[in-house]
């Protein structure tokens, strides 16, 4: 089936040439920080984390969010589902790869990274959240291409696949709250010591993954004859007012926790992401600007008449996907460094090497998404869905 | 459908529950074990190696500077300027920041300034040996020091947001270009990896004390906790000391005796 990816017009071709050009581009940067090390980067001593670990876990909620599809589909009979299901999966595939890229490139000794395997560590979070999100992958690129190429073909997937698919169900769920334990088990940092962050990791997910996954549907069916379908785009909108209410509702207890009780470990961090500290403020616009985003999504979704009408909504998913990702992939991470563990403000602000890596990753991610996508879009429009 | 939706509830119920209470067993257990190798017969042996600070000793400018001298000479921590990537394995730092939460406004004059030496805690549940997911950090068995193995460090840095105290740092450039004199009986270290105090294991191991200690005439005192009749038993015995955010729980084997204002 991959030979569908190989063709298509001059426009379709422009967008692959550009992709690759930004993940050339990418791949440059980070052969200097390969040479110079992770010091061409902003991070430091005291905020040791940043960018890519930002984009890293806001991408594993986009992964995890294939489910939000998988779930209708095959365990509530949502027979709908069944034509755009697919591009779900593919999303969880492209996500998990930048995942893994994102990981890789944020390590000091990169070439050891195998280590993780060769010296498997039970008690290390981390050491579970690489074999989740690897069985992740695993399960996504199997399920996705069987039914696909099933499809394809005009027949029922084997039946080998469905205990997968169930399977994928909660391993979906496991990889976010996996990568949530990283942060919320460790003592020193209030920000993050929070049993809330797992489930505010998947509300959030479940409102950004599928919120992308509209405007994907959009751009399909803008560019090919493969029509995702309206009531779909519909039925996802309700998923992602559901997941955005449930997320902003979750703020909003962590929040009156911190803010009432007062406890200045607490409050610091919160007040130094939303408004500054002592004068420092880098991050503040970036935190407001995603409240401020979070903030019309919701009123938008909400109201019936802008989350039916497809330019409002479109509008929405766009402010909401944004508002998350300024949050998760980037303030959540160091609102737990800063201020750092002797109480002192040092601040954090990716460097240019450090952006252009993450354009690199995000391209390459773009990069497969694309062409599994075209893969599937095709084998749409050759055979006219039946939805069975 | 082969399964209906009761049934997958039903199964994913208890896979969930399994899977929590293996890993609940995994995680209370902690601990890792140290890697194997023989002793010199000179070595000086305890069950828990610990650290009293007297800050009642450390008067001048000077006496933290030998101290702090005395440990990156021998153990080639570079001097990078630049505080975002510096490397530091003791040093001070004022009490204020040490002891936030023993702050107060209306302390001894000075009190809140005073520049504590601090230096890894040497945990006796360090945060930093759970997180590691390669064993690169390890707490040692037979005497409580937590260790680096820096060839097995992949530089997730994980330890370093683990570690309540900042007592670890990072190479974030070649550090080599920034010792001044090389002690070649150490080993430098390479980009890309963490690396704090080892309460000087390789001293230890020849019977020698740790040359923080060595150079602090007095005003570091170093010994073996499980031993009632050791030096430090006896100081904690007779002195009112504290330890860093015992909250956390992570027990720090470092201890201060606070001193006056007249040591600022």
């Amino acid at each position: 089936m991959l030979e569908k990816a190989l063709v298509g017009s001059k426009r379709y071709w422009m967008w692959i040439f550009s992709l690759l050009a930004l993940a050339g581009l990418g791949t440059l940067a980070y052969l200097q920080q390969f040479a110079h090390g992770l010091g061409l980067t902003g991070l430091s001593r005291d905020v040791t984390w940043g960018l890519y670990i930002g984009q890293f876990t806001f991408l594993v909620g986009v992964a995890a969010s294939a489910v939000m599809l998988v779930i209708p589909y095959y365990l509530h009979d949502f027979k709908k589902f069944g034509k755009i299901v697919i591009l779900g999966e593919f999303l969880a595939v492209s996500a998990v790869t930048m995942c893994i890229l994102f990981i890789f490139v944020d390590m000091g000794q990169p070439m050891r990274i195998m280590n993780v395997v060769l010296h498997p560590t039970l008690n290390s979070i981390m050491f579970w959240d690489s074999m989740v999100l690897m069985g992740y992958l695993i399960l996504n690129i199997l399920i996705g291409w069987t039914t696909l190429h099933a499809d394809k073909k005009g027949v029922k997937p084997p039946a080998w696949v469905k205990p997968l698919i169930y399977l994928s169900i909660p391993w979906a769920v496991s990889i976010h709250t996996v990568t949530a334990f990283l942060y919320a088990g460790l003592p020193g940092r209030d920000f993050w010591l929070n049993p809330l962050i797992a489930a505010m990791f998947l509300a959030s997910a479940f409102a950004a993954g599928p919120a992308l996954l509209i405007l994907l549907s959009m751009i399909v069916r803008k560019l090919t004859k493969f029509d995702p379908g309206k009531e779909q785009i519909q039925a996802l909108a309700k998923i992602v007012t559901y997941a955005l209410t449930a997320y902003i509702f979750f703020l909003g207890l962590k929040f009156f926790t911190v803010l009432y009780s007062k406890i200045p470990d607490k409050v610091y961090s919160i007040a130094y992401l939303y408004t500054g500290l002592n004068g420092y403020g880098k991050i503040a616009p970036i935190m407001i600007a995603s409240s401020v985003l979070s903030i019309i999504a919701l009123i938008l979704l909400v109201n019936p008449s802008t989350r039916k009408n497809e330019t409002t909504l479109a509008l929405a998913c766009g402010s909401l996907f944004i508002s998350l990702w300024l949050e998760k992939g980037f303030g959540f991470v160091l609102g737990g460094f800063i201020p750092n563990t002797f109480g002192k403000i040092v601040e954090y602000w990716p460097t240019m090497i450090e952006t252009l890596i993450t354009i690199g990753v995000w391209a390459i991610g773009f990069l497969v998404l694309t062409v599994l996508y075209k893969v599937a879009v095709s084998v749409r429009e050759e055979s006219v869905y039946e939805e069975h | 459908m082969s399964i209906d939706r009761r049934q997958f509830l039903k199964i994913a119920g208890i896979s969930t529950l399994y899977g929590v209470g293996a890993a609940a067993g995994v995680l209370w257990k902690g601990g890792i074990e140290a890697s194997q190798y023989s002793k010199s017969p000179d070595a000086m042996k305890a069950k828990r190696w610990a650290m009293v600070v007297d800050m009642r000793k450390f008067k001048t400018e000077d006496d933290y500077k030998k101290v702090i001298h005395a440990c990156h000479s021998i153990y080639n921590v570079p001097d990078i300027e630049d505080t975002k990537e510096e490397i530091k394995w003791i040093w001070a730092e004022k009490f204020g920041y040490v002891f936030p939460e023993l702050k107060g406004e209306y302390m001894p004059e000075g009190v809140t300034d005073l520049p504590f030496l601090v230096l890894c805690n040497h945990c006796d549940n360090p945060p930093c040996v759970r997180v590691c997911p390669t064993q690169a950090t390890f707490k040692r068995k037979e005497d409580g020091i937590v260790m680096m193995d820096y060839h097995r460090c992949i530089g997730c840095r994980y330890c370093m947001a683990g570690c309540p105290y900042g007592a670890r740092s990072f190479n974030y450039r070649d550090p080599r270009p920034f010792i001044k004199e090389q002690n070649l009986k150490f080993p430098t270290r390479m980009i890309g990896v963490v690396e704090k105090c080892t309460f000087c294991n390789e001293r230890i191991e020849k019977g020698l004390e740790p040359a923080c200690v060595e150079a602090s005439n007095g005003a570091l005192i170093f010994g073996d906790l499980s031993d009632p009749e050791s030096e430090v038993r006896k100081i904690l015995k007779t002195n009112y000391t504290i330890r860093r955010k015992t909250k956390l729980g992570t027990s720090p084997s470092v201890y201060y005796i606070i001193g006056g204002a007249e040591n600022a």
